[in-house]
C-alpha cells in the first residue's frame, strides 16, 4: 500500500540517479577531451613541421574545425550508434577492446571482491563481538597494516616471492597443450591466483575495519541490551540481532569503495600484466590512445552506475524504510 | 617531537565540542572540560600517530643532511642488495636506496599535504555551504558530489593526468580537486547539525550576519572533524600519488616514493629478486599512512563517543553464578 507506493518513489529516484550520473560522465568525457587546456584534440592537429594543409586536414577529419555544440551533437550520435571510435593502437573498434576486455576482467575482480567481503566481514564480526580481546587487537593491526600498503607494492612483493611458484603474467599459457575445459579452467585459475590474493589483501583490511565499526555501533544499541537481558545467547545476540543490522552500512561501504576496487584492479592488472580493462586503460595512456582512454572511462563509469544501482537496491529490499 | 605538528589539530584547541561527554559528566563546570587535544592525546593510538608524523617530517626537513650517499650519482652496483655499506642496497641504477628513499620523503609528503589542503578547502566551502544555507544551494551542491562520488576516481584522475601531461603539478591538482567529496558530506551533515542549535540560532537572531556566523560560530566546531579529515586525505593523496606515479603518470625524474616504485617494477625488479628495490619505499609509504590513519582516527574516535559503549563486551556483563549452584547457567532462567 503506502510501503509499496514509497518504494516505487524510490527506485525510480535511484534509476533516475543513475541514469544523470552516466549522463554528467558522459559530458564530462567530452569536455575532458576537447574543451580543457591542453586536451587530447589539440594535440592531435599539433604535428611536428605540419604544413597549414596538414594541420587543416587533420581538424577536418576529427571535426574540430566545427563549433563545440556541433562536435557535441555528433559525439553524442556516435555514442548512441554504440561507435566509440577506433582504437589508435589496434585498429579495432574500441567497442569491441572494451568488450573483450570486460570480460577478463570480471572473474578476477568478482573473485578477490567476494574474497575481501567475506574474509573482511568474518573477521570484522570476530573482532568486534571480542572487543578488546588479543584476537580484536591482531586482527584490527594487521587490516590496518595491509591498509596502510600501496597495492603496487603488495602486488610486487607477492609477485617477488611467488615468481617462480605460480604463473606470473597474462591470463593463460600461450604454450599451453591441453585445450580441453577442464585443462582451460586450471590454467586460467592458477594465473589468477596472484592477481585475486593482492586484490583481496588490499581490499579485505577495509572491510574488516567498517564491519568492525558497524557491529560494535549495533551493539551498543538499546535492543542488544534488552536481549542480553532476556537470555538471548551471546551467539544468537551476535549473529540475528547485530550482525542483520550491522550488513546494511557493509552493502553502502562496498557500493562507496567501488572506486578502490577499480583502482585496485588497474593496478594488479599492470603488475600481472592480465589483459582487462584497467591494462587496456594504462596501455592506452602510454600510448596516448585517446579514443581507448575515453572509451574506457565512459564503460567504467557505467559499470560501476550499474553496480551502485544494484547495491541500493540490494539495500531497499533489506531494509525498505529507507526513502532517501 | 610532538610539538612540531601540533598546528595540525591546532583549530582543535578553540573547537571544544560540547558533545563530548567529557564535558558532560560529573566533573562538569568545577574544572574546564578537558580540550579536544588532550581527548584526543588520550588515545595511545593518536601520540604513537603523532610520533611517526613528526618522525617523518623531520627526516623530509633534513633529508639533504641524513642521505648517506648522492641520490643522483651511481655509487654501487646495479641492483646490488643491501650490504654494511649500503644499507637497504642499490636501485637499477647503482644509486644508494636509502638516500633515495629519505628524499622521496621530500615531494611525497609535500604532494600528500598540499593535495589534501585542496581537498580540504574545497570541502569545506562546498560543505558548509551546503548545510548552512540548504535549500537549493544544498542540493545544487549534494547533487554534483553525489555525481562526482560514484565516478571511479583514479580513472577520472587517469584521464586527466593523461590528457595534461605527467607533471608533480598535474598530479597535486587531479588529487586535490577529486578528493573534496567526501570531506564535503561530513562537514555538511555536521554543519547541519550546528545550525539547528540554540547558540546558532540566536547569533541569527541577534542579527549577526551569515558570513560572522560561520566564522565565528560554525568554523571553530568544526576544528577536530577538519584535522580528522585532513590527516585521513593526507594518506589518500600519498596513495593516489603513487598509484599515478607507477602508472607513469607523475614527473619520472622527481624522486617519489611512487617513481621509485615505479622504476624498480619497470626495471624488472620482480625478475632479478630485487626485493631491496621496492620494500624500502612501500615500507615508507606505509609507515606515514599508518601514523596518518592512527592519529585521524583517533580524532574521529573521540568525536564518536557512542563507539565506546557496547553492551556486548568482554569486560563487562559477565553475570555471575550463584555460589550454591555453580553448574546453573542463570542466563537461562526464565520469569513465569
Amino acid at each position: 500500500m503506502g510501503g509499496a507506493l514509497f518504494g516505487a518513489a524510490y527506485l525510480v529516484k535511484r534509476i533516475g540517479f543513475a541514469v544523470v550520473t552516466v549522463a554528467v560522465a558522459t559530458v564530462l568525457n567530452f569536455l575532458l577531451f576537447r574543451v580543457l587546456p591542453g586536451s587530447a584534440v589539440t594535440r592531435i592537429s599539433r604535428v611536428p613541421n605540419a604544413s597549414a594543409e596538414l594541420k587543416h586536414a587533420l581538424e577536418v577529419e576529427f571535426g574540430l574545425d566545427q563549433p563545440l555544440t556541433i562536435q557535441f551533437w555528433r559525439y553524442l550520435v556516435q555514442l548512441a550508434h554504440g561507435n566509440l571510435g577506433v582504437s589508435y593502437s589496434n585498429r579495432l573498434p574500441v567497442t569491441d577492446n572494451l568488450i573483450e576486455a570486460f570480460a577478463n576482467t570480471l572473474p578476477m575482480v568478482a573473485t578477490g571482491t567476494v574474497l575481501a567481503i567475506l574474509i573482511g566481514s568474518a573477521l570484522g564480526v570476530v573482532a568486534a563481538a571480542r572487543r578488546g580481546g588479543w584476537f580484536d587487537h591482531l586482527s584490527t593491526n594487521i587490516a590496518v597494516l595491509l591498509y596502510a600498503f600501496p597495492t603496487q607494492f603488495l602486488g610486487v612483493m607477492i609477485l617477488i616471492a611467488f615468481a617462480g611458484v605460480l604463473p606470473s603474467a597474462g591470463m593463460a599459457d600461450p604454450f599451453r597443450m591441453d585445450d580441453s575445459l577442464w585443462g582451460t579452467v586450471t590454467d586460467v585459475g592458477l594465473h589468477m591466483i596472484m592477481p585475486v590474493a593482492t586484490l583481496t589483501l588490499t581490499l579485505f583490511a577495509e572491510n574488516t575495519l567498517i564491519v568492525r565499526s558497524a557491529m560494535l555501533e549495533t551493539l551498543g544499541e538499546d535492543y542488544i541490551l534488552t536481549a542480553r537481558a532476556k537470555g538471548v545467547p551471546r551467539r544468537r545476540i551476535i549473529v540475528s540481532h547485530a550482525l542483520r543490522n550491522a550488513m546494511l552500512p557493509v552493502i553502502t561501504m562496498t557500493a562507496l569503495s567501488l572506486s578502490s576496487i577499480v583502482s585496485g584492479s588497474i593496478l594488479v592488472e599492470v603488475i600481472f600484466s592480465w589483459p582487462g580493462i584497467g591494462r587496456m586503460l594504462y596501455e592506452a595512456v602510454l600510448q596516448r590512445d585517446y579514443p581507448m582512454l575515453q572509451g574506457g572511462f565512459l564503460a567504467i563509469t557505467i559499470a560501476v552506475t550499474a553496480c551502485n544501482l544494484i547495491a541500493d537496491l540490494t539495500y531497499f529490499r533489506l531494509d525498505p524504510r529507507v526513502t532517501a | 617531537m610532538s610539538g612540531n605538528p601540533a598546528p595540525l589539530i591546532d583549530p582543535a584547541a578553540a573547537g571544544l565540542s560540547p558533545d563530548t561527554p567529557s564535558s558532560l559528566d560529573k566533573e562538569g563546570a568545577a574544572t574546564a572540560p578537558p580540550s579536544a587535544i588532550a581527548t584526543v592525546l588520550h588515545d595511545p593510538g593518536a601520540v604513537i600517530g603523532l610520533v611517526i608524523i613528526a618522525f617523518y617530517a623531520l627526516v623530509a626537513l633534513f633529508a639533504p643532511l641524513i642521505e648517506p650517499y648522492s641520490t643522483v650519482e651511481a655509487t654501487c652496483g646495479v641492483f646490488q642488495p643491501p650490504s654494511a655499506a649500503h644499507w637497504l642496497g642499490c636501485d637499477d641504477g647503482g644509486i644508494d636506496m636509502l638516500s633515495l628513499v629519505i628524499r622521496g620523503s621530500r615531494i611525497s609528503m609535500l604532494v600528500g599535504l598540499s593535495a589534501s589542503l585542496i581537498a580540504i578547502g574545497i570541502g569545506t566551502v562546498v560543505g558548509v555551504a551546503a548545510g548552512y544555507f540548504g535549500g537549493w544551494v544544498d542540493m545544487v551542491l549534494m547533487r554534483i558530489t553525489d555525481y562526482l562520488i560514484v565516478i571511479p576516481q583514479m580513472v577520472l584522475m587517469i584521464v586527466v593526468a593523461a590528457v595534461w601531461g605527467p607533471s608533480l603539478t598535474h598530479v597535486v591538482i587531479v588529487i586535490g580537486v577529486l578528493m573534496w567529496t567526501s570531506p564535503a558530506r561530513l562537514i555538511r551533515a555536521q554543519v547541519k547539525g550546528l545550525r539547528g542549535r540554540v547558540f546558532v540560532r540566536r547569533a541569527e537572531a541577534l542579527g549577526a550576519s551569515h558570513v560572522s556566523i560561520i566564522r565565528r560560530h560554525i568554523l571553530p566546531q568544526l576544528g577536530p572533524l577538519l584535522a580528522a579529515n585532513a590527516v585521513l586525505a593526507v594518506t589518500l593523496a600519498i596513495f593516489n600519488e603513487t598509484a599515478l606515479a607507477f602508472l607513469g603518470l607523475s614527473d619520472s625524474t622527481a624522486i617519489t616514493w611512487g617513481t621509485i616504485l615505479e622504476h624498480a617494477f619497470n626495471r624488472a625488479a620482480a625478475s632479478a629478486g630485487a626485493w631491496w628495490a621496492v620494500v624500502p619505499a612501500g615500507l615508507a609509504v606505509g609507515g606515514i599512512v599508518m601514523g596518518c590513519y592512527m592519529l585521524g582516527r583517533a580524532i574521529e574516535d573521540s568525536l564518536n563517543p557512542r563507539l565506546r559503549i557496547s553492551y556486548l563486551s568482554l569486560r563487562h556483563w559477565q553475570m555471575r553464578t550463584p555460589p550454591h549452584r555453580p553448574e546453573a547457567a542463570p542466563r537461562r532462567g526464565r520469569e513465569a
